[in-house]
């Protein structure tokens, strides 16, 4: 049964948040369907705002407390915008043992980012991953998408400087 | 669909699939495709097509070969090729009926293929996990069938009982005692769940068989709702995986399509519905209380048991909950019987395991094996050894919440029991090789970071015991622990371990334990360089209670 409330009008008149309502509406807006409403903003516009955040709460009638809550609980839900691109070190287990501290010193000392920040100019993001399940192939580093296994430190920096320059990552 | 509607889809498939002369399989799960191997399926389907071979020659993308370190992997025929490239293409089409492409070549009598057994990967690599036509043609949803058809539910539980499977997520606990106290429960609404939220590190064998076999898991599955009298459905997986999303989505809506999920499965009463559910990165919600609590749209927390799911599961409703290579093995069950499985693996542990080998060894990629088989046999013979003349250490199974292995245990045979007295556990079945180069405290202590930053926090032990304990295990690896740190560790390890809600928190220093049992050596070397070492008191209580987390 849809429940019996009126869909609030979203944030903005971005045409986009018919993506998230059509999950929520999918869902019959109850409160269980919120992780995958978070998730749906989030693959929608790369992170999670704090207006996003109050509409979700408020169609779900969910507390935006608790909200908030799952957002920051979950490591997949960012609340800052990413960069425009985005090089995801693998800190799992296979990729430790082989080196992948050396993958994030190289990027980080390169581009002068820590983990978890991005480029002053909105270029680059630097994140790491507990696994990305691509084990076999350690050291593993995903630059905007594409998974690039057994790298060296130099290889990833030119991978990550060619699609910074518009090229596809050799 | 009817029963005979899908025999004669299935035969259909099969006479499609002999009416090609040659056959050629290229890997498409995330490891081979982060190798490019959807470029190289891509240039071989242009070359067949260039020939005008395309009614000889069937191109397709299949699951995981195994060995991923040497991707992608291409099967042509008989004859298996390894680090292909696109431009190999016109080499291997011309070799189909020529001689083989030398260079290409991987041996395929070698250790590591020759002595695998498979049961839960049977099809990886042979089957399209797109095509749900190819996977009728290869036995899939038989099984159910036969369940649904043959059996009542009890006699299913009867069979899932006497086959021995013991659950695949790490604590094997006997699925067929598990069904049959979810079927004995009350209440009109059951659900099953399938928990694919793959959280240790290093292991990816869930990733492998969702992406190479999705509609093996939804029989497995609808054969246990069946078992246990529900008929909702709900697979967790985690958003990291998105192709494992991608396919599984699209075998729930071709199941549906076909009428192999939905009401009156195969013409009879029963109906079974599944739903996919993300998550979202949290490791703690491999813990079942926890992932129902994520499944609800709630904070990952943990909560006491009992109640079990069994009987207070998903929205209080008795629920069973089952590991994707747990479901994943029940078809073969039903197939070909009990007493076929258990003629597999040990007396306690039947069957097969499916493990990620990864780490210093030279094969690294997925394998699976008869439970029972010794680690050495595991890493000197099917990974091949140690490379570039190094010496091995340790192997670590079973993640954040294993243990370390060191040499003298190698002859041990891979069971639940003897990885548990060895102080680790078989977990879901990563296996990571360390070699000399590999420094044990520094691996404690990335363990325990990890256990440090998944830990959700509800309750104390865990969530400042960790806290302590990566504190201490920093200082050591630094080279500035103190002279009383190795007793700390024992007491706070043992606290932890005791106190804890969940299996994260109980099962967290294992790492440590593990370490400090078979590798104290490495410790008091790191302490020995320490400067105040001897100077400070060996004093625990007072420290801990200092020392609290902000």
């Amino acid at each position: 049964m849809l429940r019996n409330h009126p869909i609030l009008a979203p944030p903005t008149d971005d045409k986009r948040w018919k993506i998230v309502e059509t999950v929520m509406r999918r869902n019959n807006f109850q409160p269980q369907a919120l992780i995958e409403s978070l998730h749906s903003v989030q693959q929608t516009f790369g992170f999670l705002d704090l207006a996003a955040m109050r509409w979700v709460a408020a169609t779900l009638r969910v507390p935006l407390a608790k909200v908030y809550g799952v957002a920051t609980f979950y490591h997949f839900f960012t609340l800052r915008p990413p960069g425009r691109h985005t090089c995801v070190v693998c800190l799992g287990t296979a990729c430790y043992i082989k080196g992948s501290q050396r993958l994030l010193a190289a990027v980080a000392e390169r581009y002068h980012i820590q983990e978890g920040q991005t480029t002053t100019d909105g270029e680059l993001s630097l994140l790491t991953a507990r696994c990305i399940g691509a084990c076999g192939l350690a050291p593993t580093a995903v630059v905007d998408g594409q998974v690039l296994g057994q790298r060296t430190p130099t290889e990833l920096t030119a991978a990550v400087g060619a699609v910074l320059e518009g090229r596809a990552a050799p | 669909m009817k029963a005979e509607e899908m025999l004669n889809l299935a035969e259909k498939a099969r006479q499609d699939l002999d009416h090609f002369q040659h056959h050629i399989h290229v890997c498409t799960e995330s490891g081979c495709q982060s190798s490019q191997s959807q470029a190289v399926l891509a240039s071989l389907t242009a070359e067949v097509n260039r020939r005008g071979w395309q009614d000889r020659v069937w191109v397709k993308g299949v699951g995981c070969m195994g060995l991923c370190c040497e991707g992608p992997l291409v099967k042509c025929d008989d004859r298996l090729y390894q680090r292909v490239r696109p431009q190999d293409a016109a080499d291997l089409v011309a070799s189909l009926e020529a001689e083989p492409v030398e260079r290409l070549h991987c041996d395929t009598e070698q250790p590591f293929f020759t002595r695998q057994k498979l049961v839960v990967r049977e099809n990886a690599g042979k089957i399209d996990p797109e095509s749900l036509l190819d996977c009728l043609a290869h036995g899939a949803y038989q099984g159910l069938l036969r369940v649904l058809t043959e059996m009542t539910p009890a006699a299913v539980i009867q069979e899932i009982t006497a086959s021995g499977l013991r659950g695949r997520g790490g604590a094997g606990f006997p699925t067929g005692l598990k069904w049959s106290t979810v079927a004995k429960a009350g209440g009109a609404a059951k659900y099953v769940i399938c928990n694919g939220d793959e959280g240790d590190p290093g292991a990816f064998m869930d990733r492998s068989v969702m992406e190479g076999d999705p509609h093996r898991v939804l029989e497995g599955m609808a054969i246990a709702a069946y078992a246990v009298g529900a008929d909702h459905g709900v697979i967790y997986v985690r958003a990291e995986y998105p192709l494992a999303v991608k396919r599984l989505n699209k075998a729930i809506n071709q199941a549906r399509r076909h009428e192999l999920l939905g009401l009156n499965i195969f013409g009879t009463h029963f109906q079974f519905n599944v739903e996919l559910r993300l998550g979202a990165g949290a490791f703690v919600c491999g813990e079942e209380t926890a992932l129902i609590a994520s499944v609800e749209g709630r904070r990952g927390l943990p909560r006491p048991r009992p109640p079990y799911p069994a009987n207070e599961g998903l929205y209080g409703a008795p629920t069973l909950i089952n590991n994707v290579e747990t479901f994943a093995n029940v078809p073969a069950i039903i197939q070909r019987g009990a007493a076929w499985f258990a003629g597999i693996g040990t007396a306690k542990s039947k069957g097969t395991k499916v493990f990620a080998l990864t780490g210093r060894v030279r094969n690294t990629g997925l394998i699976e094996v008869p439970m029972g088989m010794s680690l050495r046999e595991i890493i000197y013979d099917l990974a091949g050894g140690i490379p570039e003349g190094k010496a091995f250490k340790a192997v670590q199974t079973g993640g954040p919440s294993g243990g370390c292995i060191p040499a003298e245990h190698l002859d041990i045979p891979v069971d639940y029991e003897s990885l548990t007295r060895l102080g680790s556990i078989m977990g879901s079945g990563g296996m990571i090789v360390m070699d000399e180069t590999s420094n044990m405290v520094d691996v404690a202590r990335f363990f325990m970071e990890f256990c440090m930053t998944e830990s959700c926090g509800k309750c104390v032990p865990c969530r400042v015991g960790t806290w302590q304990l990566h504190g201490i295990l920093d200082r050591i690896s630094r080279g500035q622990g103190k002279s009383g740190d190795l007793n700390q560790l024992q007491e706070l390890c043992a606290m932890v371990k005791q106190t804890s809600l969940c299996g994260l928190g109980q099962s967290a220093p294992n790492p440590v334990l593990s370490t400090l049992r078979y590798f104290e050596k490495e410790y008091r070397a790191l302490l020995e360089k320490a400067p105040a070492a001897g100077a400070a008191p060996a004093n625990s209580a007072k420290t801990v209670a200092l020392e609290v987390a902000p």
